[in-house]
């Protein structure tokens, strides 16, 4: 491993960074309803950033024996890159985040067997002709950063998942059931995955005809995950902001949604998967409101984009080994209303769940729009969930919706690991289905 | 020793039915504009290889970075599949191929110095901020060039290489709360020159998001649709191209006899294929990443269900011919079925041909996206303009479509006689994203396709 650090002094950069990722993980797979595949993937990587005559220059390598000519390559490109607002931050105070659980490291191939093997044949008893996939996965992730400024920030994360679902076939009807979650944090209490994908067959037995027009619609908080989270939080990126390309850009401070409508992105929640001390340029994790009762709060930034913006980084910085820092989210929390789950349906005459989307993230997110099929969702009527809908397609912008809350659930769950969310019902989206 | 001699020594006493080592390098570079300014520009390279085994049925798989000791890399990965296997490894026959296959290089990436790659991107910025009202722009440009050496237990050594070139573009428009956003994007297997002169298509993305901000809205339901051959070719792709994906078939009874050959799936005139074999496209290769050579493979002839995509496991598990799919997107994935190049072809039907008699419909154009769940499936246009009285009229808000692979592709009333290939794409399966694919078609006309609300 060469040190990069000083071969960047050497070579008269004014500011450097080096960033180094590493990562174990033991993926095993099922597939009719039986194991079969175990892999492990090994990856690892260096990426050298620099700030060279007030410009950014980044040049990354996954071989090992090519990191010598990093600097070479950075001194070619530095030139032409774009303008450093910032400058790079030094040593810092780091909260302890819970994310290393060595029970996962020392997980057994034959305890992730029987986790996968468990879970199918349990849903399997009631449902023989479900035709099952699933998957157990164990990692280790290792982070380090260092730069000029002094800073030298380091840190182990593992991760668990599980997921599993299957199809059923009936003629020319398909049907697709899945749950899965993920943690940092092993976990063994699996019967609740099996509990849900029973519950998904149960509401899918009968058909219905769905709805036409705008109609009541509670989105699950996997609803919520698949229909507003993107379209919701692209206007909240930095970069969307500082270009102006955000509907949210000068509306800071304004009443947008509802006030029964919080968000926050908050990477120091304990066990969660993506949950760390700092980002990935060394600015220590916070919990950041980003919609506060509705009121817009903050906007996600790194460095650069926070530099540009005459704001300070919300440590929010997420970056791929080959490409520069961007703000993302970590792990978004929204939080829960005060309605029990169960009431969301009451006085519900005409309406319908929304559960898993096809095709959600296509088409205009930035203006807060969305427009899916409903791969899974259930007709309501007269406050009773009565089948599953097909051929049907919902559209929306979900600032709008969000503006026409109906309720929101009193109980926030997670979403693979990255979101906790409560069941939101609103109005002001148009359903539209095949005769 | 070569690297092959070095990969084959590895191979040696592996103890496993079948056995498969590839390994990678890779150099991109990358451009990218936000706005007005150049936000980043980097080269990257990469190495790193990867084993794949099977014992009795199960797969293990390995991959690293670290290429120095492949012996042992080839012992886990075969610990792993006999930890798996518990049935019969069964692969179909092929002929162990050995090939050394040159990448297709019309106008090579690699010879063009990073200052005109710059200054053609600025241009394009440029043009797109030349329409008055543009909020933000992105303007991507991206080069890669990819040497993977492979060989099997069975004697197959394939070295090839691969450069691929991408282009993508887009605008923002906003009026206070409203967002509109318009792009398109292009890619090409080893021709620098598809992404120069792309003037008129690159201001009209700047035009198109302004103009989106004064179009209106449409109501979702069922309607009369024509389709450019772009968004066509998604069509192809989505709606019917992943079904034909054996590995989604070849363990299911009840798929199996849906997907029986011979079923009808649609009108006479419909005709679908797919093939690495097709030359010059972004999907096109010569072997797949199992050393298979590549074809055209017929999937609807007349339309009739004549064939489908394979791996050697899926081929052999259904007791048909492997096809040349089984594709990694890289070294850190085993090969799954993919697609390569999937063609709707040519009828004999003009554009005028197809508006007539269409007196309220939607002449849907460019792409957003697709995406599929087998039975059902969405496609998104870039653009979209209403039908009235068999002509073309004012331009709406973009459209999201969906249908059923059962009854979608039985409304296709209508096959244009202009081909034309979308070459901007890239396909994800299984964690496999963006897989250089193209697809394309003619102009099709769909009757009855749900559409969404815009």
């Amino acid at each position: 491993m060469a040190d990069l650090i000083q071969l960047a002094k050497d070579a008269g950069f004014d500011q450097a960074e080096v960033y180094r990722v590493s990562s174990e993980s033991q993926p095993i797979g099922f597939e009719t309803n039986r194991l079969k595949e175990a892999s492990r993937r090994d990856t690892s990587g260096a990426a050298l950033r620099v700030i060279k005559d007030g410009r950014l220059g980044l040049s990354a390598t996954t071989d090992p024996a090519a990191e010598d000519g990093l600097v070479a390559r950075v001194v070619e490109l530095a030139p032409f890159g774009a303008k450093a607002a910032f400058e790079m931050p030094g040593p810092d105070d780091y909260p302890a985040v819970d994310i290393f659980d060595p029970a996962i490291a020392a997980l057994e191939f034959d305890t992730m067997v029987q986790t996968g093997q468990t879970l199918i044949d349990a849903v399997r008893r009631d449902w023989p002709e479900l035709n099952c996939s699933a998957n157990v996965s164990r990692g280790v992730h290792t982070m380090s950063l260092s730069n000029t400024s002094g800073l030298e920030a380091e840190y182990r994360q593992t991760s668990y998942s599980v997921g599993f679902g299957g199809e059923l076939v009936r003629g020319d009807d398909m049907l697709f059931v899945w749950e899965g979650y993920g943690a940092s944090r092993l976990f063994t209490d699996t019967d609740w995955m099996v509990e849900s994908v029973l519950r998904q067959l149960e509401w899918s037995r009968d058909t219905a005809e769905a709805p036409s027009g705008q109609v009541p619609v509670i989105f699950t908080p996997r609803g919520v995950s698949a229909a507003l989270l993107g379209p919701l939080l692209s206007g909240f990126n930095g970069k969307a902001v500082m270009t102006g390309s955000s509907p949210m850009a000068e509306r800071l401070g304004d009443k947008v949604v509802d006030e029964r409508v919080s968000v926050f992105d908050d990477a120091t929640i304990a066990g969660a998967i993506g949950s760390r001390p700092c980002d990935d340029e060394g600015v220590p994790s916070r919990r950041v409101a980003l919609i506060d009762r509705g009121v817009v709060s903050n906007f996600l930034y790194d460095l650069q984009t926070a530099g540009r913006m005459s704001a300070a980084s919300t440590g929010s910085a997420g970056r791929g080994l080959t490409s520069l820092p961007t703000p993302g989210t970590s792990v978004v929390d929204i939080a829960p209303g005060d309605t029990p789950y169960d009431d969301l349906f009451l006085g519900i005459k005409e309406g319908i769940v929304v559960e898993r989307l096809l095709g959600a993230g296509q088409g205009n997110q930035m203006g807060g729009e969305f427009k899916a099929n409903v791969l899974l969702g259930y007709k309501i009527e007269n406050g009773e969930i009565v089948g599953r809908i097909k051929d049907t397609m919902i559209s929306g912008n979900v600032y709008d919706a969000l503006s026409k809350l109906e309720a929101v659930s009193d109980r926030a769950e997670w979403v693979y690991g990255t979101l906790r969310a409560p069941a939101i019902r609103c109005l002001g989206v148009e359903v539209a289905s095949a005769g | 020793m070569t690297l092959r001699d070095q990969m084959q020594d590895a191979i040696k006493g592996h103890g496993a039915d079948y056995l498969e080592i590839r390994l990678e390098e890779s150099d991109s570079t990358r451009i990218q504009y936000r706005a007005r300014e150049l936000e980043e520009i980097g080269r990257t390279s990469g190495r790193g290889g990867s084993v794949r085994a099977a014992v009795k049925g199960g797969w293990g798989f390995v991959s690293f970075n670290d290429t120095a000791d492949l012996k042992s890399r080839v012992k886990l990965a075969v610990e792993q599949a006999r930890a798996v296997g518990s049935e019969k490894t069964d692969l179909a026959e092929t002929d162990p191929s050995v090939a050394d296959v040159p990448p297709v290089l019309v106008n090579d990436p690699g010879s063009v110095p990073l200052a005109d790659k710059k200054d053609q991107m600025d241009h394009y910025n440029d043009l797109i901020w030349s329409t008055p009202g543009i909020q933000s722009s992105t303007v991507i440009y991206g080069d890669n060039r990819r040497r993977v050496h492979y060989v099997n237990s069975e004697g197959a050594a394939v070295d090839q290489e691969f450069v691929h070139v991408i282009c993508y573009v887009s605008a923002v428009a906003r009026d206070g709360g409203d967002v509109q956003q318009a792009s398109f994007s292009i890619g090409s297997l080893g021709d620098y020159g598809l992404i120069e002169g792309l003037d008129d298509q690159v201001r009209a993305v700047g035009q198109r998001a302004v103009e989106l901000l004064s179009a209106s809205g449409i109501e979702g339901g069922e309607r009369t649709v024509i389709l450019d051959p772009v968004l066509a070719g998604v069509f192809a792709h989505e709606a019917f191209g992943h079904l034909s994906e054996a590995d989604h078939v070849y363990e299911s009874d009840q798929l199996k006899e849906i997907m029986v050959l011979g079923r009808k799936f649609g009108q006479p005139h419909l005709n679908i294929v797919d093939g690495g074999a097709i030359p010059d496209l972004r999907g096109s290769m010569a072997y797949d990443d199992e050393g298979t050579p590549t074809k055209r493979t017929d999937l609807i002839r007349d339309g009739v269900l004549v064939g489908r995509l394979h791996s050697r496991e899926t081929a052999a598990k259904m007791g048909e011919t492997p096809s040349g799919n089984a594709r990694a997107i890289s070294f850190n994935h085993p090969p799954i079925v993919r697609m390569t190049n999937t063609i709707i072809e040519p009828g004999d039907a003009s554009l005028e041909d197809l508006l007539e008699g269409v007196d309220d419909g939607v002449y849907v154009r460019n792409w957003y996206g697709g995406m599929t769940s087998m039975e059902m499936f969405t496609f998104s246009s870039g653009e979209a303009y209403m039908i009235r009285k068999g002509r073309i009229e004012e331009m709406v808000r973009p459209v999201m479509l969906s249908g059923n692979v059962f009854k979608t592709l039985h409304q296709i009333d209508g096959i244009g006689n202009d081909l034309g290939m979308n070459q901007g794409g890239g396909c994800g399966k299984a964690g496999q994203s963006p897989l250089p694919v193209s697809n394309g078609s003619p102009h099709i006309r769909i009757r009855n396709c749900l559409v969404s609300g815009a």
